[in-house]
């Protein structure tokens, strides 16, 4: 018996590629520059197309963005947010709020988009992310939280939108903390997985920039104790961070970046100010004076001697 | 009447042991004598001593945790940093006058012997529970503004410094007034080298 040969069901289908607007607020590129940095874009590039992007080949000019509004899958939002700053003559207000309407998932990228940011500082009142402003969630967006992904940093790692994107078109479900940004990135803290671990234990502290040895968080403001984001996990062009290459974390993922004076750590009476995150401070002094007791010569010593 | 637990006899040993160490000094005591004091063999005492210096160690533990507690006290208290001084300054007095040896033990012989501490209380660790409450009461003195911000430990050597000195003084006979009246001044002397300009 002759069984008709099923010819369209077996035929691979082509598969559908996302339909991705990427917009920009007030912003330095960065974060663009930073998506451009991963080596894994290409086959990113196979499950979605830019409807609009500002540098990458894309269908549509932002005009033409700007008339036709189109429906998308996935709208990305790069920059700080304020409503009468305009792109292709429109208001940011009305051009962010229609876009996001005929969008599926908002993508709130880098920290200015996500809680103002650096360009925040030169007009505080007016200048937000798009969902929160600083720590507070009243941001444009409000009424569409829930289709708004955080990805703070500044610049955020490629890896970390990539990884995104991945789920979105797989269908999976991304689980988010208090500021909606993915736990699988932001769970961790920068100070889980740097090198200076060791040394933070027993505080030995390091007073220089790039050295291979000692602890940033007593004499150079590393803020990585109190910063969530998994910079020490998926490494900075796959090779270090910066608190392994020994420049403190500056705290660029949290809601109150930027802060002053980045490479000091603020005291009160040679005491840390900010202490590691939900560890009391009673708890911390009484074993950071325990530690301290103790000189551990290894640690002590340069980890590489020149001169031997 | 229930017989007392192995933690109550080893407190009653500190207690007794406290008076002949900040009487005698380190070196006079010995564990025949502290035996001798308790009415227990010697051997019986070694039970829960294995020796001279673990006693010495747990004692210096046990009197900064009784002035880490109270100090403790003072922070949680609802007071302002002058007037957390003030009690500091009277608790330190009190149990100077109440329980002498407390004190005397920590200056004359934890102070005074580094040597029999330096293997078992490297740094601050016998005395922790004591600095670290210090710390936070500077901390937050700094962090309220009502505290000059500087180094702790020259903060630290200022006050404590001070109500030691003024306990050794007092000690010797030499103070024309019984030590609480001093208090007041000394409170606001501290207070005043202390607060912000
Ligand atoms: S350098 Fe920063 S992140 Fe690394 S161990 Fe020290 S405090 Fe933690
Ligand atoms: S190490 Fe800190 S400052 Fe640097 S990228 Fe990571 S979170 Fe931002």
């Amino acid at each position: 018996m002759n069984t008709p040969s099923p010819k369209i069901s077996t035929m691979p289908s082509k598969p559908v590629k996302l339909r991705v607007i990427w917009l920009q607020g007030i912003t330095c590129n960065g974060n663009t520059h930073s998506f451009l940095n991963d080596p894994s874009l290409g086959s990113l590039l196979e499950c979605i197309e830019f409807i609009h992007h500002p540098l990458l080949p894309c269908s549509k000019t932002l005009k033409e963005v700007v008339k036709k509004l189109p429906k998308s899958d996935i709208l990305i939002f790069e920059g700080a947010y304020r409503a009468d700053f305009e792109r292709a003559e429109i208001r940011m207000e009305s051009l962010l709020m229609s876009l996001a309407l005929r969008t599926k998932h908002i993508i709130s990228l880098g920290s200015c988009a996500s809680f103002g940011g650096i360009f925040k500082e030169s007009a505080s009142e007016h200048i937000s992310g798009i969902l929160f402003d600083k720590e507070s969630e009243s941001g444009p967006l409000h009424s569409l939280r829930k289709k708004v992904i955080t990805l703070s940093g500044c610049p955020i790692h490629p890896k970390w939108i990539s990884f995104v994107i991945d789920m979105i078109v797989q269908g999976k479900k991304i689980s988010l903390d208090e500021y909606r940004r993915p736990k699988e990135l932001y769970g961790y803290l920068v100070h889980n997985g740097c090198l200076r671990n060791e040394y933070f234990e027993w505080k030995v502290d390091s007073d220089h920039f790039g050295t291979k040895e000692g602890c940033l968080y007593y004499a150079q403001g590393c803020q990585g104790p109190f910063t969530h984001g998994s910079c020490n996990k998926i490494l900075w062009n796959g090779v270090s961070s910066k608190t392994r290459s020994g420049t403190p974390c500056v705290g660029c993922t949290e809601p109150s970046f930027p802060r002053t004076e980045l490479f000091t750590t603020k005291t009160y009476m040679s005491i840390p100010a900010e202490m590691p995150l939900g560890v009391p401070k009673r708890s911390y002094l009484a074993l950071a004076g325990a530690a301290k007791s103790f000189h551990i010569k290894r640690l002590e010593g340069k980890l590489i001697d020149d001169n031997s | 009447m229930a017989r007392p637990t192995k933690e109550e006899r080893k407190i009653s040993i500190m207690t007794k042991a406290l008076e002949l160490f900040s009487k005698e000094g380190f070196y006079q005591t010995t564990m025949p004598s502290i035996a001798e004091k308790i009415g227990m063999s010697v051997g019986n005492l070694y039970n829960y001593f294995t020796s001279k210096e673990m006693l010495a160690k747990d004692l210096i533990l046990y009197i900064a945790n009784i002035l880490g507690e109270h100090i403790r006290a003072i922070n949680e208290s609802d007071r302002t940093t002058q007037e957390k001084i003030e009690a500091i300054v009277h608790m330190y007095f009190k149990i100077a006058k109440d329980r002498p040896e407390t004190i005397e033990y920590f200056l004359r012989v934890y102070l005074s012997n580094r040597e029999v501490f330096q293997n078992c209380c490297s740094g601050m660790i016998c005395v922790s529970a004591f600095v670290t409450e210090m710390m936070i009461f500077f901390e937050e003195g700094v962090r309220c503004g009502e505290l000059r911000d500087q180094d702790f430990f020259s903060a630290f050597g200022l006050f404590m410094g001070y109500l030691g000195g003024m306990v050794f003084i007092n000690g010797e006979n030499i103070l024309s007034k019984p030590l609480e009246e001093y208090e007041h001044t000394i409170a606001e002397n501290i207070y005043y080298a202390l607060k912000t300009r």
